[in-house]
């Protein structure tokens, strides 16, 4: 049971407060940018690339012009006049908003059409002629760094190979003479597949250029509004738009996931023409655009090690890592960190040994690398200790569980360093096994599968037991384009004791309207029913950097604690002079200030605010409004013990989930009704990549399924009954002891159903299949091994 | 060249001039700026667009507005009077964490609100298959489908369901 230090009245932490936003939602008024209707606007269309890799011979736009509405066509040599064709990708990599001579993966951006009406600029669309040239592309990763591939960046002068960076973490010598010398080791080679997103709003924007005033409004689909705008102000302050005449609003968005951070190149296009033209430009892209063109995620080519004894205890990694990056590294991780937090792939468990490498490579691919739902490539590393660690458990001939217990970092060995240096907070691993063995009755069905195993049925049981780094991050290590990646929140309190509070960052789901209401409760005791949240609009909000990699409690979160306990001081001065005491005779209880002992001689927060603007003692300043920007001492590191049952048809090879049981800690829970919701979400889209999805191209580069008709998002059919529950490990230097969960189970889920396939098909020697593990892949194994 | 169509919106006649090719789904949102249905795809997958037309549920990206000629559509709007009260299924959704982002939850709540009519007790896998031309990429679905319970319950008159999340 959650314990409530408020009452339900209040709503503070722990409450399983219904959501304040959810009125407009099942209301149909919702404000997304689609609905978005300004006098005068025009409409954007785009022109794509057919070609994964082609010259461009020319492009003609005559009869595109001819058709009724069309206002205007722009290509690269358009933009190129303003110096707008190429723009900077968050991981200082270069990208083109419109191609003057060379396109470099399907789907690219080659022309924009601008009409009056939606359709009009889709007749547009059709009607413009390109001529290409094609050139045979480089598609697979590993052909990409032969010496003979093509060079594919040729737009950089300086560039000899497709070669993008090389990242290195641990201890190489001590790693490699350990994996000469250990008794058992342990190797396989997994993809983590190309996947997207998939948001249910796809992306797009309303660019509002207003010639008098030189200002743009611009709305648009966004997970971090302050710094699209700076980057807008970087890239286009050279012809005029600089920072303070840039407004960013992100309106109510319908999903997020990572693939709304980066700058696509619609949007930069709807800025240029309506900055030409003196009016507001709409683009939203389609579903087939948002699949083929936008941002996808992982593509990690992954071989994994492990060492260890015969008796089960682990003795180290090493990891070797080919990321496909498509045309440009357009991820959207912290500076320092090309592959993210990669290097958590040490996992949950207590060895001093490791080593891993890491090279980006070019393709004739979409750019990206985004992380979906994901603290920065945790998802990938999850993935491949989990999965390598059950390969070790299989060789040594242990229970995947008992293996797991054996090695896991102790409750009071933490705060813990890991052989790549992350300071792990807090946690108790083992709790949170042994809550998922009992809930899901564990030993039980190890009994079960032994008895379907001797009939020849295939049952398997996977675990996964991950540590996630989220909450990016202390400000000496983390940045986005050199700007730190602190989180801001601003209270401001009304006379009559209710509340505005604004963020930096931008809910896309996942209820910050209530969350952050209930965390200021907490602190000052005003219902968080009377607590108003806005984020998403650059004019009126604190700068932040947004929401993505489970930062927004993390960093907002904390903020909004440490504001609201700025106000709490002010309160106590104030009550002070009210009751005629010194400040050290009072106590707090959510809500009010009492003289300790005399507890009827109070003021409550709402008397102390009235007091702050009509009767605030001399000397002070009057109002009671607080602003905090929070640098994290340290990242947070929830964690969770996930165990999936799965059934395998012997015949048809389909594969049922028939039980998943996940029991997550992200330390102190703030409303345990959108934990459970969060949790129930990322596990669907664990199962997604796990049995479904993959973004697939053939050798020429053309995907074979851009469209929702084949891409596999899960139904409510493929997804099970999700069971949850929570252990509670705070953080110790989180000011509420929260530590994030919006991801946790989009990167357990995926190893913990891997997992349960293998273990259910090792009775005939498969140690190891690729996700997403589908009947046919299944079918292959067991036909490999002669079943069929 | 346009077509003149008679069609019934929420209970309100419109006589509209369209052109033939114009999408249903377009016309509700952008001739009638009903915003509340939305487009999460183009090839009629994904059910954000749902709505009714005469009652059943359909996609409304895929069916003409001349097709709506003479004919009833309900979209979102419709469902209650603005300020409430809600309609059980609106109420179920926000009781029992049944969205997230919002963005799927009209066309979600449309399509229910067909399956509710021609049975009100269904059961967990009738409601996963008779929300299965609906995507959401946020809740996993767990809450929708206690959504629909909690509402069925409710417009049958018997006691509606817990709410409290089985999170322990």
């Amino acid at each position: 049971m959650i314990q409530c230090k408020t009452s339900k009245a209040i709503g503070g932490m722990g409450h399983s407060l219904k959501r304040k936003e959810d009125a407009r939602f099942i209301q149909g008024k919702g404000h997304y940018v689609d609905d978005i209707k300004l006098p005068g606007m025009l409409y954007m269309d785009i022109v794509r690339s057919p070609y994964a890799y082609a010259r461009i011979k020319s492009i003609n736009i005559e009869e595109a012009m001819k058709v009724p509405g069309v206002v205007a066509v722009v290509t690269g040599r358009d933009l190129e006049k303003y110096n707008l064709h190429w723009m900077p990708t968050l991981m200082s990599d270069t990208q083109m908003v419109l191609p003057t001579d060379t396109v470099m993966y399907q789907s690219q951006e080659v022309a924009a059409v601008i009409a009056t009406t939606k359709y009009a600029a889709r007749d547009g669309r059709e009607a413009v002629r390109v001529q290409y040239e094609p050139m045979k592309p480089v598609i697979d990763p590993f052909k990409a760094l032969d010496p003979s591939a093509p060079v594919l960046r040729s737009d950089k002068p300086d560039k000899k190979d497709n070669h993008i960076w090389n990242w290195k973490v641990g201890d190489k010598a001590k790693t490699d003479a350990l994996f000469e010398t250990a008794d058992v080791v342990v190797k396989e080679q997994m993809h983590i597949p190309r996947i997207h997103v998939a948001s249910i709003e796809t992306c797009g924007c309303v660019a509002d250029y207003d010639k008098v005033n030189n200002h743009l409004t611009m709305y648009m689909t966004t997970q971090a509004p302050h710094a699209i705008r700076t980057v807008i102000a970087l890239v286009a302050g050279h012809v005029g738009l600089t920072e303070e005449k840039v407004r960013v609003i992100s309106p109510d968005i319908g999903g997020g996931f990572g693939g709304k951070v980066p700058v696509y190149p619609g949007y930069v296009i709807a800025i240029a023409v309506s900055f030409l033209v003196g009016k507001p430009v709409k683009w939203i892209e389609d579903r087939s655009e948002n699949l083929q063109a936008d941002s996808f995620a992982r593509d990690y080519h992954i071989t994994a090690e492990m060492a260890g004894t015969k008796d089960g205890k682990i003795l180290g990694t090493r990891f070797k890592v080919l990321a496909d990056h498509g045309y440009t590294d357009a991820s959207a991780n912290p500076s320092k960190f090309p592959t993210g937090m990669f290097s958590i792939a040490t996992g949950s468990y207590d060895y001093d040994t490791t080593y891993m490498e890491c090279d980006a490579v070019y393709t004739n691919k979409p750019p990206g690398g985004v992380a979906y739902r994901c603290s920065f490539r945790v998802t990938e590393a999850v993935h491949a200790i989990e999965r390598i660690t059950d390969r070790f458990a299989f060789e040594v001939g242990k229970d995947p569980a008992d293996l797991r217990m054996q090695n896991f970092i102790k409750k009071e060995d933490f705060p813990w360093k890991s052989p790549t240096g992350w300071i792990y907070d807090s946690g108790d691993y083992h709790a949170g096994l042994e809550k998922a063995m009992e809930a899901v009755g564990y030993h039980q069905l190890r009994r079960e599968q032994a008895e379907k195993r001797a009939k020849g049925e295939l049952m398997g049981i996977g675990i996964s037991t991950f540590t996630e780094i989220v909450g990016a991050g202390p400000s000496k290590d983390f940045d986005i384009l050199g700007i730190k990646m602190f989180d801001s929140a601003e209270i401001r309190v009304h006379p009559t004791g209710k509340a505005i509070a604004r963020f930096g960052t931008k809910s896309q789901g996942q209820g910050h309207e209530t969350t952050y209401a209930q965390i200021i409760a907490e602190e000052l005791g005003i219902p968080a029913e009377n607590i108003a949240i806005e984020e998403g609009d650059t004019d009126t909000a604190p700068y932040g950097l947004g929401t993505y990699a489970s930062r927004s409690t993390p960093t907002a979160g904390a903020a909004a604690a440490i504001a609201a306990r700025k106000l709490r001081d002010k309160a106590r001065k104030i009550a002070a002079y009210l009751l005629e005491v010194s400040e050290d005779d009072l106590e707090w209880e959510p809500g009010k200030f009492f003289v300790k002992g005399a507890p009827d001689k109070a003021k409550t927060i709402q008397e102390i605010v009235f007091a702050a603007y009509t009767n605030h003692p001399q000397g002070m300043e009057a109002g009671f409004e607080a602003t905090h920007y929070y640098d994290p001492p340290n990242l947070t590191f929830p964690s969770g013990a996930y165990i999936c049952v799965v059934d395998i048809d012997r015949e048809t090879c389909e594969i049922k989930v028939r039980r998943f049981v996940a029991i997550d800690d992200c330390g102190n829970i703030i409303n345990p009704m959108i934990v459970q919701g969060q949790v129930h979400g990322g596990l669907t889209q664990g199962i997604a990549p796990a049995m479904y999805e993959e973004l697939i191209y053939d050798e020429s580069g053309n995907i074979l399924n851009g469209t929702l008709m084949d891409y596999l998002v899960p139904t409510a059919v493929e997804s099970p009954n999700w069971e949850t529950g929570h252990t509670i490990t705070p953080s110790p230097h989180h000011p509420i002891g929260a530590k994030g969960v919006g991801e946790s189970p989009t990167v357990g889920a995926p190893p913990a159903i891997a997992n349960a396939i293998v273990d259910a098909l090792s009775p005939l020697g498969i140690t190891h299949l690729d996700i997403p593990i589908t009947p046919f892949k299944v079918f292959k194994a067991l036909k490999e091994k002669g079943v069929f | 060249m346009t077509k003149t169509i008679n069609v019934t919106v929420n209970g309100t006649m419109h006589t509209l001039d369209v052109e033939p090719r114009l999408l249903l789904v377009h016309m509700i949102r952008e001739v009638l700026n009903l915003t509340g249905t939305h487009i999460g795809c183009d090839t009629s997958s994904c059910g954000a667009c749902t709505i009714l037309m005469d009652g059943k549920s359909i996609k409304s990206c895929t069916v003409l507005a001349v097709q709506a000629d003479g004919k009833s559509v309900a979209t979102i709007e419709g469902l209650a009077p603005e300020g409430g009260p809600l309609h059980p299924l609106q109420e179920g959704f926000k009781e029992n964490h049944g969205l997230h982002c919002g963005f799927c939850t009209p066309g979600m709540i449309m399509r229910c609100v067909e399956m509710l009519q021609h049975n009100n007790n269904p059961t967990e896998e009738e409601i996963r298959w008779g929300i299965s031309g609906n995507l959401c990429r946020c809740t996993g679905y767990n809450n929708i489908v206690k959504a629909v319970i909690w509402a069925g319950a409710k417009m049958r008159g018997e006691e509606t369901p817990s709410t409290e999340p089985e999170f322990v």
